[in-house]
């Protein structure tokens, strides 16, 4: 799961999402002629085969008995599709292992807060750096851009130490707790929040602001009444993109949260270990916690994929 | 209890960080005018800067000091950490691993990237639509669990024992020889090349898409004035649509990259790092972990660090000539 961290200079005016696209009827590249069609479908059916495959077999061994599965190869049901003994038990089995009611909570738990909190931070800094005048502007914001790159793990262990004598000093539990990890997941998405909601807010008529400030609305007012609305695009696929990232995370909740409050990526990789008793169960408990980012992903992917192009926004 | 105590802290968090910002406000109301308009921006970007302050530029300092000393954190080692990694073989093979990653991963991801929003954009709608949500779906998935996914792929029983994995079923169907434990095959580093496919794999759908919406804001005159001037297909589109899409082509490529120098999940959920397998990330997490040493993690993160800067520069720079631009 990535997103773009470089200012682009193509001029994608339009999102594309996979699913919608080709609005457009002309082609850019040569017209085809009928053999080329044939050839070129066949090529990227191969890919997209190939793609989806590993999937495929995923969802086909999750819903296998245990004995088929440890003997045949899952693609062996194509034989006789119909006189499979499919089983739903798999699913059961791993809502208990994995513990899906508690872990779901913690995912969940740890992602709401960890997508609302820096766009909150990230949208008035982003409305100051785009619409206020201040001292040191320009080298705040080349700071933010240089640290788009810096990877978490330079952060870690001081962040680590940093929670444990705070731990010390005031008595109270933070390593393990939910707000340890939405701080420490904030903290590393401002930049690229920075980012992109700077470069939308960019192309928002500046006249409309200063109208507004002659009519003596506060800065405070026009951000809440105008440009956050106005934002609303670049705000929900930045959201959507920080959701995805926050409930995909392994490292941030392994280091942070550890197995007290285990979110679903800890839950499966716990239970990775478990493949000797036959993958049907690993599958099914794969196949259930990316159930919702693909969910997530599919339904609203028109947006994320305007968040995705939102650098190159003018 | 545990949907209580999820609530609470959530709304709870939520509101106490929106009140940060009502009571700074409510104290700059207090100043006169002219002040007010001072001290204002700084309400704005104040919590933002304690946060990256406090989170990630003191950290990251503090990462260099801690690499001088030894797993305690109290005695001052100087540069022995860095020493001790760059003389062990161990460490050269993690290096080599990660070059291998940085080379082959970007790279690879932008042609199938290319390749198939350039051929996707010449079929029908219909045809488009499908190819690429088959390369678009893997985008959402987790690292643990495409690695999940990856491992079943790569599934070994011992021979003579029914084969799962679809790799080994393909592989002894064909060859007819021994079932190969393929995670374990160091030699040419094979396995890391299996990881690196599960990487692409994940990829590719987000290289795709920027590429695709790249592609289709190319304006159709260039494409036609170049085919009217005689340019073949090929030609059009190393010579016309490649140029205009550069900038799009190098964002994708350099946000691979970065993914791909800090990859851990990956490789922690395939192999553990065993095998021969290790990269920065993972050696990052044995050495805190399971050798309890933040000393010397502190030092493989510095060596990534410095490996990430030229990157960095290049970020800032392309930002100024493009703020130039605007």
């Amino acid at each position: 799961m990535t997103a773009t961290i470089i200012p682009t200079q193509a001029s994608n005016k339009k999102d594309t999402a996979p699913t919608q696209a080709a609005g457009t009827s002309r082609s850019r590249g040569r017209v085809s002629k009928p053999r080329r069609k044939v050839t070129l479908t066949v090529v990227l059916g191969f890919f997209a085969v190939l793609w989806l495959l590993p999937i495929l077999g995923l969802l086909i061994t999750s819903l296998r008995n245990p004995i088929d599965a440890t003997t045949t190869g899952w693609w062996t049901v194509f034989g006789d599709f119909f006189g499979q003994d499919w089983t739903t038990r798999n699913f059961i089995d791993a809502f208990t292992n994995l513990d899906i009611g508690n872990n779901f909570l913690n995912s969940i738990a740890v992602a709401v807060p960890a997508t609302i909190l820096p766009i909150m931070f990230a949208a008035f800094a982003a409305y100051a750096f785009t619409f206020m005048d201040f001292k040191g502007k320009e080298i705040y914001f080349a700071t933010i851009i240089g640290l788009l790159v810096v990877p978490i793990q330079v952060a870690l262990v001081p962040i680590l130490q940093g929670y444990v004598s705070l731990q010390k000093i005031l008595g109270i539990q933070i390593v393990g707790t939910f707000p340890a990890a939405w701080i420490v997941h904030s903290a590393f998405a401002l930049p690229l929040a920075i980012f992109i909601l700077r470069n939308y807010m960019a192309t928002l008529p500046v006249s409309l602001i200063e109208a507004a400030l002659v009519d003596g609305a506060s800065h405070f007012m026009i951000f809440w009444r105008l440009v956050v609305p106005l934002s609303v695009p670049a705000l929900a696929s930045f959201a959507i993109f920080q959701f995805l990232w926050v409930w995909n995370d392994y490292l941030t909740a392994y280091i942070f949260i550890g197995n007290e409050n285990p979110v679903l990526t800890q839950a499966l990789y716990n239970m990775l270990g478990q493949y000797a008793q036959g993958w049907q169960g690993v599958a099914a408990g794969s196949f259930i916690t990316i159930a919702v980012p693909i969910a997530v992903f599919f339904s609203l992917q028109r947006y994320f994929v305007r968040g995705l192009t939102a650098g190159s926004v003018k | 209890m545990q949907v209580i105590n999820a609530l609470v802290s959530v709304i709870g968090g939520l509101a106490a960080s929106f009140l940060v910002y009502l009571a700074l406000n409510w104290v700059v109301g207090r100043f006169n005018q002219k002040w007010n308009a001072r001290l204002l921006p700084y309400v704005f970007i104040a919590p933002v800067l304690v946060l990256i302050s406090l989170f990630l530029l003191y950290p990251a300092v503090r990462t260099i000091v801690l690499s001088f000393y030894d797993a305690s954190g109290t005695r001052f080692l100087g540069l022995e950490n860095y020493a001790a990694l760059f003389t062990s073989g161990d460490f050269l093979d993690v290096l080599l691993n990660n070059l291998l990653w940085i080379l082959v991963v970007p790279a690879i991801t932008v042609v199938i990237g290319l390749g198939i929003a350039t051929f996707a954009d010449q079929l029908g709608p219909i045809r488009e639509k499908i190819f690429k949500s088959a390369i678009f779906f893997p985008m959402a998935i987790s690292f643990v669990a495409a690695a999940t996914i990856w491992r079943f792929v790569y599934m070994y029983s011992a021979p003579g024992q029914p084969q799962v994995g679809l790799l080994n079923a393909v592989f002894t169907g064909i060859t007819g020889g021994e079932p190969v434990p393929w995670l374990t095959v160091s030699s040419g580093h094979l396995n890391s090349f299996l990881m690196m496919v599960a990487v692409i794999w994940l990829n590719a759908g987000f290289a795709m898409v920027l590429l695709s919406s790249a592609i289709k804001g190319v304006p159709i005159e260039t494409v036609e004035a170049s085919q009217i001037d005689g340019a073949s297909g090929r030609q059009a589109f190393f010579q016309v649509i490649v140029p205009q899409i550069r900038g799009t082509i190098i964002a994708v490529f350099v946000t691979v990259l970065i993914g791909v120098m800090k990859i851990f999940d990956i490789v922690f959920a395939m192999t553990g790092g065993s095998y021969g397998t290790s990269v920065l990330g993972m050696e990052f997490i044995n050495q805190l972990f399971n050798f309890g040493n933040p000393g010397k993690a502190a030092a493989v993160v510095t060596v990534l660090m410095v490996a990430v800067i030229p990157v960095m520069v290049y970020q800032v720079r392309s930002y100024r000539s493009q703020e130039e631009l605007r």
